[in-house]
């Protein structure tokens, strides 16, 4: 539905997007995730033709964005970054505004206001100005805007930041219940999002794509950077020797030393559990065993390494 | 065009949605008509030439406050990054602003009539000539409000955009006057005349209705509207 090839854009200051390409299939919710700074908005700039880039293609349904802006515009519903929208204009003049230039007339119009009034939940509000409105409300008017033409695409910059816990569960479960029929950009810097409402992740570090795929793809990544650990009361010389010698260790590391106590990071082959292994080893050499567990790296932890380490050039 | 009809009506009501609107159009009001009633009373007749004579000059703050806001405000608030992702091309967005501020324009100069009109009580009025000039102005009114726009396009701060607007509008004014054009050798000050804003305006409100001062005024605002679109352009490319 969206095909983003080695998009490129410098800004006088800095390099915003170094090559990007990604795509998103439809029906599916892609969380786009990455730290403030890394090039979401550009990017969601430039797919809904706010920017032109400076080198790099995006096609959306079949038409280039910057060939047919137009006919792109019309297949999108996009909520900006911080949700600009007219605060003096009361939420039904607003609605209307929009729907206008989307080219929706008389019933037609009317109909539109309607259903997106009544799928963001703004029935109350409707003719109250939009700046009374508190944050969570003039989210909803931002969404109900992007949705007046009942677009295939929908592409939210950052939807719920600067909203209080309980508007930010709202908005998600909003964006959740949309994504049950629409095909969805969600950009956020903020991992539980996308585990609450994207099916897919791509993540963004310093104007490069550092990671994607699903959810479950993503942390069986991080499941391969587990490690276990074992504190042992033995010869620490024994033990490597022993160790090295072991077909199904792979690495091994003396982490600390504390009394005669040493704890050692094992590694097995990939995706296997050696705890078990390991507690008959140490019986076997009649090693005292006083510990022994496993660490998994999180979702969490493989975003943070992802994205504050130096992205090779 | 529906795009265009849509932000036209959006813009047209922003006038009137703040008080701003109705501010600017009594300050000018009271303005001109104080103006022209202090000299009719003196010169004593049937003859409105004085009020069309300082049209330019109180055009030339009253104009650029009614631009002023017109990208500005969009650019500060983020509501551009909306309009402009919208379906909508970026000339049609630029033409129904534009047209809006002239739609404001045509109505404040519209609500000066009863002048001509009271004029006309009093004494014999050349109705011609008043409606001849009431063209002149909105030609002139449409180059000030084309390079007002233009203004409020290159800056992020309404003040900042009112008083560009009125600079470069005094500038290409002043380039066409007399005190001025007396350093230039004659041939340059020719050029220079045609190109000045005032000098087709004064031939119209004698009452003479050119082809070519019609088209000065509408080059004129083709080209900064042109400039407007460049500016567009700009924005698009991250400047």
């Amino acid at each position: 539905m969206i095909e983003v090839l080695n998009l490129k854009k410098r800004f006088a200051t800095a390099v915003a997007l170094d090559g990007v390409s990604f795509s998103v299939q439809k029906g599916e919710v892609l969380g786009f995730l990455g730290p403030n700074g890394a090039g979401k908005t550009t990017t969601m700039r430039i797919i809904t033709g706010f920017l032109i880039p400076d080198e790099g293609t995006v096609k959306v349904g079949e038409y280039d964005v910057l060939e047919h802006p137009l006919e792109v515009k019309r297949l999108i519903g996009y909520l900006p970054e911080d949700n600009p929208i007219y605060q003096e204009m009361r939420v039904n003049e607003f609605l209307n505004f929009v729907a206008e230039i989307r080219g929706l007339t008389g019933a037609e119009k009317r109909a539109a206001i309607e259903r997106v009034i009544e799928t963001t939940g703004l029935e109350s509000k409707y003719k109250k100005t939009i700046e009374t409105l508190s944050k969570g409300y003039k989210q909803r008017v931002g969404l109900a805007q992007a949705l007046l033409h009942d677009p295939e695409i929908l592409i939210l910059d950052e939807p719920t930041t600067g909203l209080d816990p309980s508007q930010i569960v709202e908005i998600r479960r909003l964006i959740k219940d949309l994504g049950k029929e629409k095909t969805i950009v969600l950009s956020t810097h903020i991992l539980p999002e996308v585990q609450v409402t994207a099916s897919r992740v791509t993540i963004i570090n310093q104007g490069k794509i550092v990671a994607q795929g699903t959810l479950e793809e993503l942390t069986q990544k991080a499941a391969e950077g587990e490690s276990t650990y074992v504190e042992l009361r033995a010869n620490p010389e024994d033990v490597e020797q022993t160790f090295s010698s072991v077909p199904w260790i792979e690495r091994f590391q003396r982490v600390e030393e504390r009394d005669g106590v040493y704890r050692w990071a094992v590694r097995g082959p990939e995706g296997q559990d050696i705890r078990e292994n390991l507690f008959k080893l140490a019986v076997e050499k009649n090693w005292t065993l006083l510990e022994l567990w496993r660490e998994r790296a999180t979702l969490e932890e493989i975003f943070l390494h992802l994205t504050t380490e130096e992205v090779p050039a | 065009m529906r795009g265009m009809t849509a932000i036209l009506k959006k813009e047209f009501k922003a006038y009137w949605i703040s008080p701003m609107g109705y501010i600017y159009l009594v300050v000018f009001l009271s303005l001109t008509m104080w103006i022209f009633f202090r000299g009719f009373f003196i010169i004593n007749q049937a003859n409105i030439r004085t009020f069309f004579s300082i049209l330019p000059w109180v055009f030339l703050l009253f104009i650029p406050a009614i631009t002023m806001r017109l990208w500005t405000e969009e650019r500060r608030l983020g509501t551009l990054e909306l309009i402009l992702t919208l379906p909508v091309k970026d000339h049609e967005v630029l033409f129904g602003k534009f047209l809006a501020a002239y739609l404001f324009l045509i109505i404040s100069l519209i609500l000066t009539l009863p002048l001509p009109i009271s004029v006309s009580l009093i004494g014999n009025l050349d109705w011609g000539q008043v409606i001849t000039s009431y063209i002149g102005a909105l030609l002139l009114g449409g180059a000030y409000l084309s390079i007002g726009i233009f203004a409020s396009s290159i800056s992020f701060n309404q003040i900042v955009s009112f008083i560009l607007g009125a600079v470069f509008i005094f500038l290409l004014y002043l380039i066409g006057m007399q005190w001025i054009l007396m350093t230039f050798p004659p041939k340059i000050a020719a050029v220079l005349q045609y190109l000045g804003l005032g000098y087709h305006y004064e031939g119209i409100i004698r009452g003479v209705l050119d082809i070519r001062d019609i088209l000065y005024y509408l080059s004129v605002m083709a080209i900064f509207l042109y400039l407007n679109l460049r500016s567009i352009e700009i924005w698009r490319l991250g400047g």
